[in-house]
């Protein structure tokens, strides 16, 4: 049997000092110390429900051996804030209805944080190439995409900004989306074409 | 599920790197394991000794050397899309990294990862084969380069030996004038294998001729290839819409795809000719690349 490793992984702000045989994988690790907003989906770089911030970007945690992570700051989903406290993009899915069975939403939360720390005002386009690695099999995506653009409003603009006007309404305007991202074209202007469908 | 059992080295330096990998039976390097994790749980793949070098600094950052680019192997395909110099001089390479499955890989995955993998569909390879790239293998009997054209073997098969290691991947800056251009088709828009991969790059003196011309394909044949005779077709010529309906044509007899994927024949003739076209307005237009 392989030595453990002694592995320091700070999570979320703590600091957990583990011993770890080489073979465990980041989100094996997160999930036996009581990280259980990082989904397991599918193990093998797919659906990205473990996703966590890994000093800053946006990686796989199922693709991470946890020694790889040694003394790199994670931060996970219920990182970026709580039931009490939630962040801006949590209150957006929250706000735009996409959170269905909720197991894709912390990767998908993670993704978005990611992309909107470095690009405050995405297009739509952008946000729908941002997610590609997150896979939603409720298949929100439309509700997704449009919580993505009212946290982007609102980081800008202030709690109080909205979708409404020139958008499409929050909810239920997309529904067809399918895993097609990068349509072309504004939500609006899909929705006036009639949805989806190609 | 959890990965088979195996042990750990993380040496400090290149040459120690070298040293276990040249003593150590069955030791297999690790960067970003993107690929040798999802291997590894699969059980296809069951390396004894894990080699971590994403820390070797030998193996990190792009820089312009003299006369060539040269991209540490352990650069992450993320990394390679943010560069200023490839954005620069190799904005094919970038695009081919925009293409690359999704943004939670891409900030794991690594060039040299890729390139050691050699998977049919790489996106990296035929980008890079456009670039006339090289690549830098290392073991303690010494280095070698060796061009991209020739390190490809195979599927999943290369001239690495099991001691060596892959450095970094260079290639002659391009002229300033050359245009190039790449798609990647595959059964999403985004986060997908490539189903058939081109990219070409053209250049051609002030009156229209065609001064260079280097065309590469990849998932439409066991590894990355370069159409050579489709190239040769080009070069000395003006590049008038028959020269690059016949050079596409060419690129399609290049291919060799799997029995039951023929329809890639065609895919491959249509997006040549597509990225020709496309290469030989922007050199009209005398601007540069893609």
């Amino acid at each position: 049997m392989p030595n453990k490793r002694k592995v320091v992984l700070r999570v979320n702000g703590r600091q957990h000092e583990v011993a770890l045989d080489p073979n465990v994988s980041l989100l094996q690790a997160l999930r036996d110390l009581g990280h259980t907003d990082v989904k397991n989906g599918c193990e093998i770089g797919e659906c990205g429900a473990c996703a966590v911030l890994l000093n800053g970007k946006a990686v796989n945690s199922c693709m991470v051996l946890a020694w790889q992570a040694d003394g790199a700051e994670v931060v996970t989903n219920a990182g970026l804030g709580t039931m009490d406290k939630p962040h801006v993009i949590q209150e957006a899915f929250a706000d735009a209805g996409a959170v269905q069975c909720g197991y894709c939403t912390p990767g998908m939360v993670i993704s978005a944080k990611a992309l909107l720390d470095r690009n405050p005002d995405p297009s739509e386009a952008e946000i729908r190439e941002a997610i590609s690695g997150n896979l939603c099999r409720c298949t929100g995506y439309g509700q997704i995409i449009e919580a993505v653009q009212l946290a982007s409003r609102r980081l800008r603009e202030g709690p109080a900004a909205s979708l409404t006007g020139e958008r499409a309404a929050p909810c239920g305007a997309l529904t067809q989306e399918g895993d097609s991202p990068r349509l072309p074209g504004s939500t609006e202007q899909r929705a006036r074409r009639g949805g989806d469908r190609r | 599920m959890s990965l088979p059992q195996f042990e750990v080295l993380q040496p400090a330096t290149l040459g120690e790197a070298l040293k276990i990998l040249s003593e150590v039976k069955g030791a297999e390097p690790i960067a970003g394991g993107t690929n040798l994790i999802v291997d590894m749980r699969a059980g296809t793949h069951r390396p004894k000794v894990v080699v971590d070098v994403a820390a070797l600094r030998d193996l990190h950052g792009i820089e312009v050397t003299g006369p060539e680019v040269v991209i540490g192997a352990a650069t992450t395909i993320a990394e390679m899309l943010e560069s200023p110099i490839l954005m620069k001089h190799a904005p094919v390479l970038v695009l081919a990294c925009s293409s690359f499955a999704n943004a939670l890989i891409r900030n794991r995955a690594t060039v040299g990862g890729n390139l050691v993998t050699a998977a049919p569909c790489s996106d990296t390879a035929p980008a890079l084969l456009t670039l006339d790239a090289e690549v830098k293998l290392a073991s303690v009997r010494g280095t070698r380069r060796v061009p991209l054209d020739r390190y490809l073997v195979s599927a999943f098969s290369t001239v690495r030996r099991s001691d060596e290691l892959l450095v970094s991947v260079r290639f002659p800056v391009p002229s300033a004038t050359a245009a190039a251009a790449f798609r990647k088709m595959g059964l999403r828009k985004v986060s997908c294998m490539a189903k058939v991969d081109v990219a070409v790059m053209l250049d051609a003196d002030a009156a229209g001729r065609c001064t260079s011309a280097r065309i590469a394909i990849a998932a439409a044949s066991p590894i990355a290839v370069r159409a050579r005779a489709a190239e040769a077709a080009l070069i000395g010529k003006p590049i008038t819409p028959e020269a690059i309906a016949a050079a596409a044509s060419l690129t399609a007899k290049a291919a060799a795809p799997r029995a039951g994927s023929e329809y890639k024949l065609s895919v491959v003739q249509g997006l040549a000719r597509r990225l020709l076209a496309e290469a030989a307005r922007a050199l009209a237009r005398g601007g540069t690349n893609a």
